[in-house]
């Protein structure tokens, strides 16, 4: 193991008591993202990934039961205490949500909500604090910052709102940054500046991040190593070159297969993945993707499979029928 | 901005002349009452033909209500038979009492409704929120008066710390002034404050819900920090709408308690007016109070402009 | 994606909110209370209690005995009768007045929500003036002109809850009446008055009646705060209002003689509001849940 991990995700559980029933919505998860590096997350809508970033960030639902281990920087965040928590977030740890009209204030200035994120973990004054957050906006290519300071959320467009809350989340020089779908709720002319500011930033700070999408082309070349989540599990986790050349689970393919692609030929019907996740209060017996995958046997819908290796200890993948080796791999 | 204030008034002018309409037309229901009550018992018939001819009681409704509205207009609200004063003067003479009542009372209403609603919505669900929230709607069921009764009897009755009744202006001797007027605008802070709670728990409820202060929350900043501006600010436009909505209650509040402990405010100048048949104070300050209270739901409305700038930016 | 974790949220908080809403214990306490309070207005003159007009002089602010279980008033009189008696006052103004409010209100609010236009802005109007003066004053300065009586007084407090009824009935039938069945009754030819009676009538019916519960307590509170001062029921008629008001000249020497009658006037407010809140809960149309 790299001597250099700064988040280790172990064997992280995460349910929720629900009046139909318990719903687990992070079952045994293990992710390691190393100091500097990028890890991106893919997956569905309700695959789980946004309350994985939450368990991280030990921000979850009040009613929501937690287990297993989440080591970041060294400390066990399940054992910290409330206060010390608070000190990471914000400093060590920083969040960018997908939409940046909801996830800033609306009845404050982008001053303020940039200025007390300064003043709380690096107890700068307020001369200082206002110089740097001009300086930050500038860094995330926003003009004029010195009077974006005073205006409101609602004054600027989608892809500004989002720069400002990158430009609060960089403010005090995170180790690591979750953006959780950062690009999703925005137009898709801005979505590509929006990523490559991101990735711009973290080349430049050294810093660790993990990107959470529902979008494979959106890891594509940005990340590093890339784990894609299935109804609460990881399913396939690879570096991201070897897990688009050589995908082993079905369902990645067919996540794959699902981007349009620029070179295909006009009217090409998508091929989208029949059917819908399993309802997460009914979990299935077997493997979870089976009910829609092409390639399902009994032994799919009756035994759970466990990540195993592929040839390389980095790429690893839960599967009886992986592509590309034909004969189901062992397990 | 300019255009919404204007819109604003130009609904506000039509109501004030209904309001206006309204109080004279209950005013003169009778109006054969006004010249007798007026003479008393040295009301003859001709006496009475004679006054009713000299004050204009015997034209047609309407002028006398375009007589009326225009002297209003020109600030003569008329003059009381009784006492001899204008309706003006006597306003003017208690208008700072009942202000002084109404802005106390609001202001103990704040202070007991809005801590207990952050702490409520910041526990919601938990013991103490659902203790607050029986007592505030089990407060909503006592009326004004019965506090003022409790109190009066807990305070004044058994532990003699205050008085029940009697007033000292507030130029002459502040304290005195204030020791007098705790009672009254304690019973209608008890009043008050289950409103307010009420209205802001839930709203501070919902917007805890809200994407920012998740993000908040993920930023490190402190829970008294996200409660009183991230979750605050933007609730606070029910509070003020809240309150203003309060300021027009708190006129009826006011004249029971006035009532009750002796205050010379505007509401026992109603109550006194309605007592010895003055109907000429009664028309003027049922005016004014009712005039009064449509300019107060309008500023309302301005001040919610101030507080959410999507409203003043044309938004939302 | 965040949505569904988010309502997921929502959900989990929701349902404890919903459990509250079934008719707990409060509920049907309340309930009781306030069939027994009928019942034994009702039938006041089948208990064997004195008269409650019956003075006697010798036995002045008594307290609590096999012959007076509350004690008697000022002027000797049985306060446990005098309690009874004036639960009838307080209850015929209390249910008599809303109901002018509900029959008038709602028919208003009903044809403002359902044929809207002119007809609508005129009635929202009219009632915004009524609104525009404290209900307080204007129930005082009616009754100054009209004169005290109990006819009277229910008569301007139900006209003054008006404006309230005409709001809610107006709201549920504006939700109303666009829902499927009111525009199948269209297409199927109804003609105003019977889509009116027949189909909206019934749904509007449930808000305004739970709304109706909770005006029962508002005028019960108004009343009793009217005759409190003496401006009420005109003596020697007394509501609870009366009793208070007469029992605070004796606050220092039997202060139970204002209680009595104040516990009384709470525990009926109070369980008229909880009753009428809980059914609130349960029929307002806008919760969509038919």
């Amino acid at each position: 193991m790299t001597d250099n991990t700064l988040l280790s995700v172990d064997d992280v559980v995460v349910d929720l008591p629900t009046p139909r029933g318990n719903l687990r919505a992070v079952d045994h998860v293990d992710l390691r993202v190393g100091a500097g590096r990028t890890l991106g997350v893919v997956g569905e809508s309700g695959c789980g990934k946004t309350m994985l970033s939450r368990a991280i960030l030990q921000l979850l639902p009040k009613k929501a039961k937690l287990s297993g281990r989440v080591m970041f920087d060294g400390q066990d965040l399940l054992q910290l205490s409330p206060e010390k928590l608070r000190k990471l977030r914000g400093r060590s740890l920083a969040v960018v949500f997908q939409d940046p009209m909801t996830s800033l204030n609306p009845v404050l200035t982008i001053g303020t909500q940039l200025i007390e994120t300064l003043q709380e973990h690096l107890e700068l004054d307020d001369a200082t604090a206002k110089k740097r957050s001009a300086e930050l906006l500038a860094a995330v290519g926003i003009p004029a910052p010195e009077q974006r300071l005073q205006q409101y959320p609602h004054q600027l467009s989608g892809g500004m709102r989002q720069r400002v809350a990158i430009a609060i989340a960089l403010s005090c020089e995170p180790k690591l940054l979750i953006a959780d779908e950062p690009t999703t709720a925005l137009d898709v002319t801005i979505q590509a500046q929006i990523l490559d500011l991101l990735a711009r930033e973290q080349r430049r700070r050294h810093m660790a991040m993990i990107l959470i999408t529902h979008d494979l082309g959106v890891v594509a070349g940005r990340t590093d190593e890339v784990a894609v989540m299935y109804a609460g599990r990881v399913v396939e986790r690879a570096p991201t070159p070897a897990l688009f050349k050589k995908m082993r689970m079905p369902y990645t393919e067919a996540l794959l297969a699902a981007l349009p692609k620029i070179d295909a030929a006009p009217h090409t019907p998508l091929p989208a993945i029949s059917g819908r996740p399993p309802d997460p209060t009914r979990p299935l017996k077997g493997c979870s993707f089976s009910p829609r995958c092409r390639y399902a046997d009994g032994r799919c819908h009756n035994e759970k499979p466990a990540l195993a290796e592929a040839e390389s200890r980095e790429h690893q993948y839960a599967c009886f029928h992986p592509i590309e080796t034909g004969v189901g791999a062992s397990v | 901005m300019l255009l919404f204030v204007a819109r604003r008034l130009f609904y506000l002018i039509p109501v004030l002349i209904a309001v206006s309409l309204l109080t004279f037309f209950i005013a003169s229901l009778l109006p054969g009452d006004l010249a007798y009550v007026i003479l008393g018992d040295q009301a003859t018939p001709e006496k009475v033909e004679a006054l009713r001819h000299d004050m204009g009681l015997d034209q047609p409704i309407w002028i006398r209500y375009f007589g009326w509205l225009g002297h209003v207009l020109q600030g003569d609200f008329g003059r009381s038979f009784r006492t001899g004063q204008t309706v003006l003067q006597a306003v003017s003479e208690r208008l700072p009492v009942s202000f002084e009542l109404m802005i106390l009372a609001e202001i103990l209403g704040l202070v007991i409704g809005v801590p207990l609603a952050i702490v409520c919505a910041a526990r919601s669900g938990g013991p103490f929120d659902r203790l607050m929230t029986g007592s505030a709607f089990g407060m909503l069921s006592v009326p004004t008066f019965l506090s003022a009764i409790l109190l009066i009897y807990l305070f004044a009755v058994e532990l003699r710390w205050l008085p029940a009744t009697g007033y000292v202006p507030f130029g002459e001797d502040p304290l005195a002034n204030l020791r007098f007027m705790v009672l009254p605008a304690l019973t209608l802070a008890l009043a008050e404050w289950p409103g307010i709670m009420r209205v802001l728990r839930s709203d501070m409820i919902a917007t805890l819900q809200e994407d920012y202060i998740a993000l908040a929350k993920a930023k490190g900043l402190k829970a008294s920090r996200i409660l009183f501006v991230h979750a605050l600010k933007p609730s606070s436009l029910t509070l003020v709408t809240i309150t203003g909505i309060n300021i027009g209650r708190l006129i009826g509040g006011a004249v029971i308690v006035e009532t009750i402990f002796a205050l010379p405010g505007i509401g026992r100048l109603l109550v006194s007016a309605i007592n010895t048949r003055d109907l000429i104070i009664l028309q003027g300050v049922v005016l004014l109070v009712a005039a009064g209270f449509v300019i107060m739901n309008f500023i309302v409305d301005l001040l919610y402009a101030v507080l959410d700038p999507r409203i003043r930016h044309g938004h939302a | 994606m965040a949505t569904l974790e988010l309502s997921l949220d929502e959900d989990v908080a929701a349902a404890p909110a919903r459990r509250v809403r079934r008719l707990g214990p409060l509920f049907w306490l309340a309930t009781g209370w306030m069939i027994f309070v009928f019942a034994v207005a009702i039938f006041a003159e089948l208990l064997p209690l004195p008269s409650p007009t019956d003075m006697d002089m010798l036995e002045r602010r008594a307290p609590f005995s096999l012959a007076h279980w509350l004690g008697t008033d000022g002027l000797g009189r049985d306060e446990l009768a005098r309690v009874i008696y004036g639960a009838r006052i307080s209850l015929v103004v209390g249910l008599c007045a809303p109901i002018i409010g509900l029959i008038f209100g709602g028919a208003l609010g009903m044809l403002a929500g359902y044929f809207r236009g002119r007809f609508e802005s005129l009635v929202v109007g009219s009632m915004d003036v009524l609104l525009a003066f404290p209900p307080l004053i204007l129930a005082l300065a009616v009754t100054a002109y009209l004169g005290q009586s109990i006819l009277n007084l229910t008569f301007i407090l139900g006209v003054l809850s008006i404006p309230a009824f005409m709001r809610v009935a107006r709201a549920a039938t504006l939700t109303l009446a666009r829902r499927e069945f009111v525009i199948a009754a269209q297409a199927l030819g109804a003609t105003h008055s019977r889509i009116l009676l027949r189909e909206l009538l019934p749904n509007v019916m449930l808000p305004l009646l739970a709304f109706f519960l909770l005006g029962v307590a508002v005028i019960i509170v108004v009343e009793g705060a009217l005759s409190f001062l003496g401006l009420g029921v005109p003596p020697p008629i007394s509501s609870w209002g009366s009793m208070i008001g007469e029992g605070r000249e004796s606050l220092e020497v039997a202060p139970r003689l204002a209680f009595i009658p104040a516990i009384a006037m709470f525990l009926t407010v109070l369980s008229f509001n909880l009753v009428g809140d809980t059914l609130r809960a349960l029929t307002d149309p806008r919760q969509g849940a038919l």
